[in-house]
């Protein structure tokens, strides 16, 4: 992959760049807090209300909303941003529509950038439709010769010709929303910038826009980025996806990986996992702690019928006795599979750090990736359970499909599950009988 | 020439900020923005008013008529054997060029959040048509003033100094360098604390009455108050307008001096400040 990108073109390159913003409001302690800033750099000592760390994201009265994003884009590329509200998508745009600088690292743009970080930006509601197509164009780096050259085409695609001549504030949102896309729509630059534009506007539209967009991308060779909730406008539009989680990209790569990967579907698969604070629920007593797991099986190659060989290391807080191990399996939707529990139970003094091999049993196991949460409980003198562990493990493994066992078809676990039932002969009665009746004709 | 065409455009955005950076090429390149914008600004104030383009020149008649009345009438200030109504409609008209290009560019940052805040062009394109709304502005009502000039001349009431009149541009230049040199000094200043902006309102009309735009220089004689008029930059300026318009006024040659070395200085801050604000403004506006 790399050695094919060394010969693209770059469009877009981002090194290191981080942006920082304040919290809270700006006012009198504002002031002073700026006074005190100015008055240690004149003595040359140390600022006391900025400390950036390196890796941290939150540090006293500012905030990372990107943090180190190194990025290249190349030309004719349609990438998709995704990441949760917060991820910094909005940031990342903002920096390269320049309307917002850095706070560190370099930006390189090899291109005119059109930015659609909204659609109505420069609308004026006095102003009629035809004059806002000026203003708007003009806006974003048009001369008044090119609208001039292109007016007809982008009356014809915003589709309201017949209100052209109308103030603008008299447009319903639908309208005003298609005119502002077709000026954006109808520019020359080389690289485009959209911000979930395309959710206001008709189904219609929304197709027009896409198709738009992509013929812009591969046919003209125009880079496109496009940051969207809409999972399936970013299958429809990009070519390769990242994913942004807490000002960091997360994953960089395939449409699909990404989108698997910001729905949170997509887990690591790790042979040795250690288990951390987050990771134990917080209810429960605590008085033993499952420190790690490990899986002994090669987890490139697990397949249904093969006895997983855990190995979980333990930590005990109290003399406990008649300890069980309980573990449910969830798939990669968190909907729990099943449970299985240990028969028998296990003693384990104070402070003493331990070991247990537990084997668990995939014979119904579908193909797919789950993970494990592992609890460990007694059940005391009135029949209740007393939980003293329960540990959400952050790392899965996956059951290799084998399409031979299902007559050669891939398992879905959107149609099928997660568990494969026993296969079933079928007693044939009514044929038998029909063949009998065939027999006697 | 697809290659050469992303050679041109190449961006280098950097977290480091420059002091100085007048991009002019760039603001050339979005000139028909500023002219956009400038029409913009006219076609704003008059639509869905009956009367129309006719208020651009009916509002700054009637001030010069209230201030005829007020200041010439009531408070009876000699304007130096100028015709009341001709003085106070030239001082009127110099003035306002003067105090919109401060005002309309001291919210240049505030005012225009919702468009800066989307899309990137050159931040200098609005202080530019402000200042061309205030020239052409000014030009309407020196047109007006042409037709009681002409009366006043035909009359024998008034001797215009013809050989200074080519001065006149070059008192616009001065005044307008001057007033948005200190307007987007103030709008830079003012996208994080916004105190300073409340504040000019009050200072421009203030600085009206120690600028003589409602009585001439020459009536003030000795005395702590001329010193501050003739300190007060805009005042020189003023008077060269009125000089070579109306053959009144008193021209200070040091003063005059004075005032263009702190123009040029203003105006060379307010760039500044622009510069290393515009970037950035967007976080804490």
């Amino acid at each position: 992959m790399d050695q094919k990108n060394e010969n693209r073109e770059v469009a877009i390159q981002l090194t290191g760049v981080k942006k920082m913003y304040k919290l809270g409001q700006i006012g009198g302690g504002t002031l002073q807090a700026d006074m005190q800033s100015w008055w240690a750099r004149v003595r040359g000592k140390e600022d006391p209300n900025t400390k950036i760390g390196q890796e941290q994201r939150l540090v006293g009265q500012t905030f990372m909303a990107l943090n180190g994003i190194d990025l290249t884009i190349y030309k004719g590329e349609a990438l998709g941003i995704i990441g949760a509200n917060g991820a910094g998508k909005s940031t990342l745009l903002k920096l390269l529509c320049r309307v917002t600088a850095p706070t560190d690292g370099e930006i390189d743009l090899y291109g005119r950038v059109s930015s659609m970080l909204e659609v109505k930006t420069g609308f004026n509601g006095e102003m009629t439709g035809r004059e806002n197509i000026y203003m708007r164009g003009a806006i974003l780096g048009m001369t008044k010769a090119e609208i001039d050259s292109k007016m007809e085409r982008i009356i014809d695609f915003s589709e309201v010709r017949e209100f052209i001549d109308t103030p603008v504030k008299r447009y319903s949102s639908g309208m005003s929303v298609k005119l502002g896309f077709s000026v954006s729509a109808h520019l020359d630059s080389e690289i485009m910038i959209m911000d979930e534009v395309l959710a206001v506007g008709d189904m219609a539209f929304q197709k027009k826009c896409i198709d738009k967009m992509r013929e812009a991308a591969k046919k003209e060779g125009r880079t496109v980025l496009y940051v969207s909730h809409n999972m399936n406008t970013i299958r429809q539009l990009c070519d390769r996806c990242i994913v942004l989680d807490k000002g960091k990209i997360v994953y960089d790569g395939d449409v699909e990986e990404a989108i698997e990967v910001y729905l949170g579907r997509k887990l690591k698969e790790e042979s040795y996992c250690a288990f951390t604070e987050n990771d134990h629920e917080k209810w429960c007593k605590n008085s033993i702690r499952l420190l790690s797991r490990e899986i002994v099986n090669d987890i490139t190659n697990i397949t249904a019928g093969k006895t997983l060989v855990l190995k979980v290391k333990y930590h005990a807080n109290e003399h406990l006795d008649g300890i069980h191990i309980r573990l449910v399996l969830l798939n990669s939707n968190e909907s729990i599979i099943g449970m299985a529990i240990s028969e028998n139970t296990i003693r384990v003094d104070k402070n003493e750090d331990g070991l247990i091999t537990i084997p668990f049993h995939t014979d119904y196991l579908s193909a797919g990736q789950y993970k494990m949460r592992f609890s460990a409980f007694a059940i005391n003198e009135y029949g209740m359970h007393d939980y003293f562990c329960v540990v959400n493990e952050f790392c899965a493994f996956s059951i290799q499909d084998q399409p031979e066992k299902h007559f050669g078809m891939t398992w879905s676990n959107n149609s099928w599950g997660n568990i494969v039932f026993p296969s079933f002969v079928i007693e044939d009665e009514v044929s038998e009988s029909c063949h009998n009746h065939m027999g006697d004709l | 020439m697809e290659e050469k065409a992303t050679q041109q455009y190449h961006t280098h955005i950097t977290s480091k900020k420059r002091w100085f950076e007048l991009n002019l090429k760039e603001v050339w390149q979005y000139r028909d923005l500023i002219v956009l914008f400038t029409k913009r600004n006219f076609q704003l104030t008059y639509k869905q008013t009956i009367l129309g383009p006719t208020w651009i020149f009916l509002s700054p008649f009637i001030t010069s008529v209230i201030h005829t009345l007020v200041f010439g009438g009531i408070a009876g200030i000699a304007t130096d054997g100028v015709p009341k109504i001709l003085f106070y409609m030239s001082s009127n008209a110099i003035w306002a060029f003067f105090a919109t290009s401060v005002n309309s560019n001291a919210n240049t940052f505030r005012s225009n959040v919702a468009v800066f805040g989307k899309v990137y062009f050159p931040r200098l394109t609005i202080p530019i048509s402000n200042m061309l709304v205030a020239a052409i502005r000014f030009l309407i009502q020196m047109l007006m003033l042409a037709g009681f000039l002409i009366y006043f001349l035909i009359k024998g009431e008034v001797q215009p100094n013809w050989a200074y009149w080519p001065l006149i541009p070059v008192v616009l230049l001065h005044l307008g360098m001057m007033g948005v040199g200190f307007g987007i000094t103030i709008s830079s200043m003012t996208t994080k604390y916004r105190d300073l902006s409340l504040l000019v309102g009050f200072g421009v009309q203030l600085w009206m009455y120690i600028t003589p735009i409602v009585y001439p220089l020459s009536t003030l004689g000795k005395g702590p108050m001329k010193t501050l008029l003739l300190i007060n930059p805009v005042t020189m300026p003023v008077e060269v307008f009125r000089f070579a318009l109306l053959g009144q006024g008193t021209i200070i040659p040091e003063y005059l001096v004075i005032s263009w070395i702190f123009t040029l200085l203003m105006a060379v801050f307010g760039i500044m400040v622009f510069n290393r604000v515009e970037k950035t403004f967007m976080d804490t506006v």
